[in-house]
């Protein structure tokens, strides 16, 4: 009994003592992977986000470091109290450091006052409201991929300078599609267009054809889509079915994903301008990561820009802890640190970080390939303009961000 | 006055959904005493079988119409016999958490195969006659653009649910079915298999879900969730209509989607939600539905 016990506070003091020097020099990181595993975005962020968080831990070597690095995720269903219980839950007691993805702006939101408030890091690279670096920047998130600005700009301007400058929206009644549809609202207007109207249609509808029929009788020279995910495929697939294109007006789609592409088929989506920051076949790099992702998907679909953006958002965090030396649990502080890196990586290329949490890469302006010009499954875009980091987001001197006016 | 009859149509279409599947649940629901949560996970089924005939066997839309309802129909005879029959005389509610964990299973098994974002099934363009192009294409209505294939989902459900309520309540089999659910041991006295003939209700209710599935293959995305999104929608359309009333839920089923459609209209903002107020009305007012019989 004695040595029993003697043997339990031998253990006790040991694991103390282990404890206080990984204190010193911290080495455990948490990522959390906070996604729609479920509902309508899960295909674009979900599954593969997580997968893409895991292969950047594996890639970047940090186990043989001595570092020890976990990866863990969790289904928000798209709800912004759900994922705010699961973020608390996840900081008090699972300790973790990141939080990666979170796709949908209203949950992004709800997600960047806790990340705030309990001074943990967020890598943003799913949700699309412009307002996470603008009103509602924060020294705690960094807005990797794209963002509602950003779509305006290179889609909007395109599609107007193409001579479409009447415009109706087709909007998802939450945050994003409103972000989106003001943003490009904004880049119409400023290019000499008009806005004529705009329905706002509750997010995940299956049935679109009242809204389409009300942006069919605007006779507006394009229609808006404000919306993403089996939002925007079902409202493609009608308006195909009820003429529209047909009848002589366009359809912009101003956030698709190559999931959505890939779903809709290029006989329904062929023709169609959209911008994304990533595609698996934009250079040799893009292609071998792509691959190897694709391999470990369950149904072998290529990364989407969101997964890409987890993978290499995750990448230049750990370059930051590595010249940290530790993981402090200091989110602010990790991320200043992150902001005076400048980032490189195999997937966006080289790129910076702004005060205001902004992400700067380049934006590709991207055309839905003819099915004749398809090489096979998955070869889908055909780059037609590249906006230059610098002038694809909103530039500083527009920014409503506190942390720039310093 | 033009946009309002578009909507007006618009929202028939819709109702047709409705009242194939709030149609099937009823049948179920008046019959078997079950309510069949697990509706939504087989009309995706039945998507999915179309999709499946066509993309692995290449037989088309035409057939899948035929096949899909009875390969899915079997599908559902073999829960009725392997697990719902056990649940027969114990409260609803058994029913309702088994039928709806089999939508949690089916859905859950889908979506891990087939992602979210579902495959696409293209309008079929056969036969070609008389100058159609099979359904595709549309026509000038003069006030709005009618899809061909929209057209025809109307007609179609209508003439199925028209015959499903003649089936049930104008034939001879149809009212031993009804006598078996009044009173199941005299019938069984009268030589007929009350069994047999519960477990092809179920089927025949499950078929009629399967068809729904298959009409709005082309429609919108074959997605694993496309059942999950609709059901709930349709089990308020049969609480208006009343539980286990045919005729009410085929009804009750076009009326709501007029109605749903309208509200797109005038405040698309409520179109999510005008459905379950109106069902809160309803219940309030008449608690067995507009047409149903007091239990």
């Amino acid at each position: 009994m004695k040595q029993q016990l003697s043997a339990l506070l031998l253990g006790t003091a040991l694991a103390l003592g282990s404890g206080t020097a990984a204190f010193a020099q911290d080495k455990n990181v948490k990522i959390g992977v906070l996604t729609d595993n479920s509902g309508l975005y899960s295909d674009l962020g979900g599954a593969g986000s997580t997968l893409a968080a895991q292969m950047a831990v594996e890639d970047s070597g940090l186990a043989a470091k001595g570092w020890k690095v976990d990866v863990i995720s969790a289904d928000h269903q798209n709800k912004p109290d759900i994922a705010t219980n699961i973020g608390r839950q996840w900081i008090d007691v699972e300790k973790v450091d990141i939080f990666m993805d979170v796709l949908n702006s209203g949950v992004a939101l709800a997600t960047n006052n806790l990340v705030k408030e309990k001074n943990v890091v967020m890598i943003n690279t799913g949700a699309a409201t412009s307002d996470l670096t603008n009103a509602q920047c924060s020294p705690n998130t960094i807005h990797w991929v794209y963002d509602t600005y950003m779509l305006a700009n290179s889609t909007g301007q395109a599609l107007v300078k193409a001579g479409g400058n009447t415009w109706y929206f087709l909007t998802a009644d939450y945050a994003f599609g409103h972000a989106l549809e003001r943003d490009t609202s904004a880049v119409v207007t400023k290019a000499g267009g008009k806005v004529i109207g705009a329905v706002r249609h509750p997010l995940n509808t299956a049935d679109f054809s009242s809204f389409l029929l009300q942006a069919q009788a605007s006779k507006a020279k394009i229609i808006g889509m404000s919306n993403a995910g089996g939002d925007t495929t079902n409202t493609i697939k009608q308006a195909s079915e009820f003429g529209i294109v047909a009848g002589g007006q366009k359809l912009a789609g101003l956030l698709l994903f190559i999931t959505d592409v890939h779903s809709l088929g290029l006989k329904v989506a062929q023709g169609l301008n959209f911008t994304e920051t990533f595609y698996w076949d934009l250079n040799d790099d893009t292609r071998a990561f792509s691959k190897r992702f694709s391999e470990r998907m369950k149904n072998k679909a290529m990364p989407s820009m969101v997964q890409a953006g987890v993978y290499s958002g995750l990448l230049h965090y750990f370059k930051a802890l590595e010249a940290m030396g530790g993981n402090p649990h200091d989110g602010a502080k990790v991320v200043a640190k992150m902001k005076e890196m400048p980032t490189d990586d195999k997937l966006f290329g080289k790129g910076t970080i702004r005060a205001d949490g902004r992400k700067l890469h380049p934006a590709y302006l991207f055309e839905v390939k003819k099915p004749e010009e398809s090489k096979g499954p998955w070869d889908y875009y055909k780059l037609v303009g590249t906006t230059p980091a610098d002038q694809a987001f909103r530039p500083l001197s527009e920014s409503a961000c506190a942390l720039v006016k310093k | 006055m033009q946009a309002l009859y578009a909507q007006l149509l618009v929202g028939l279409i819709n109702g047709s959904f409705y009242a194939l599947l709030s149609l099937g649940l009823a049948v179920i629901f008046g019959m078997l005493n079950i309510i069949n949560f697990a509706h939504g996970a087989l009309y995706m089924m039945g998507a999915f079988c179309a999709y499946f005939l066509l993309d692995l066997a290449g037989i088309g839309y035409w057939w899948a119409l035929i096949i899909a309802p009875i390969a899915v129909g079997i599908f559902g005879m073999i829960l009725e016999r392997t697990m719902l029959q056990w649940l027969s005389g114990l409260d609803h509610l058994y029913g309702l958490l088994l039928t709806f964990g089999i939508a949690l299973i089916v859905q859950g098994i889908f979506q891990n195969y087939f992602g979210s974002s579902g495959l696409p099934y293209a309008i079929p363009d056969y036969p070609k006659i008389f100058g159609f192009n099979g359904l595709q294409g549309g026509m000038n209505l003069g006030f709005m653009f009618l899809p061909i294939y929209r057209g025809w989902v109307v007609v179609f459900s209508l003439v199925v649910c028209l015959a499903t309520w003649y089936l049930i309540e104008k034939t001879q089999l149809g009212a031993y079915l009804r006598a078996a659910t009044e009173n199941p041991t005299l019938v069984r006295a009268f030589g007929i298999n009350v069994p047999r003939m519960i477990t092809l209700t179920y089927g025949l209710g499950v078929g009629l879900a399967a068809l729904a599935g298959v009409l709005s293959a082309p429609i919108n995305q074959v997605r694993p969730l496309m059942g999950a999104d609709l059901i709930i929608v349709v089990f308020a359309v049969v609480v208006i209509g009343g539980m286990g009333s045919i005729m009410g839920s085929i009804i009750t089923g076009f009326a709501l989607g007029v109605i749903e459609g309208l509200t797109k209209y005038f405040y698309p903002e409520a179109s999510n939600t005008v459905v379950f107020v109106l069902m809160v009305l309803v219940l309030l007012v008449k608690p067995t539905g507009l047409t149903g019989r007091a239990a």
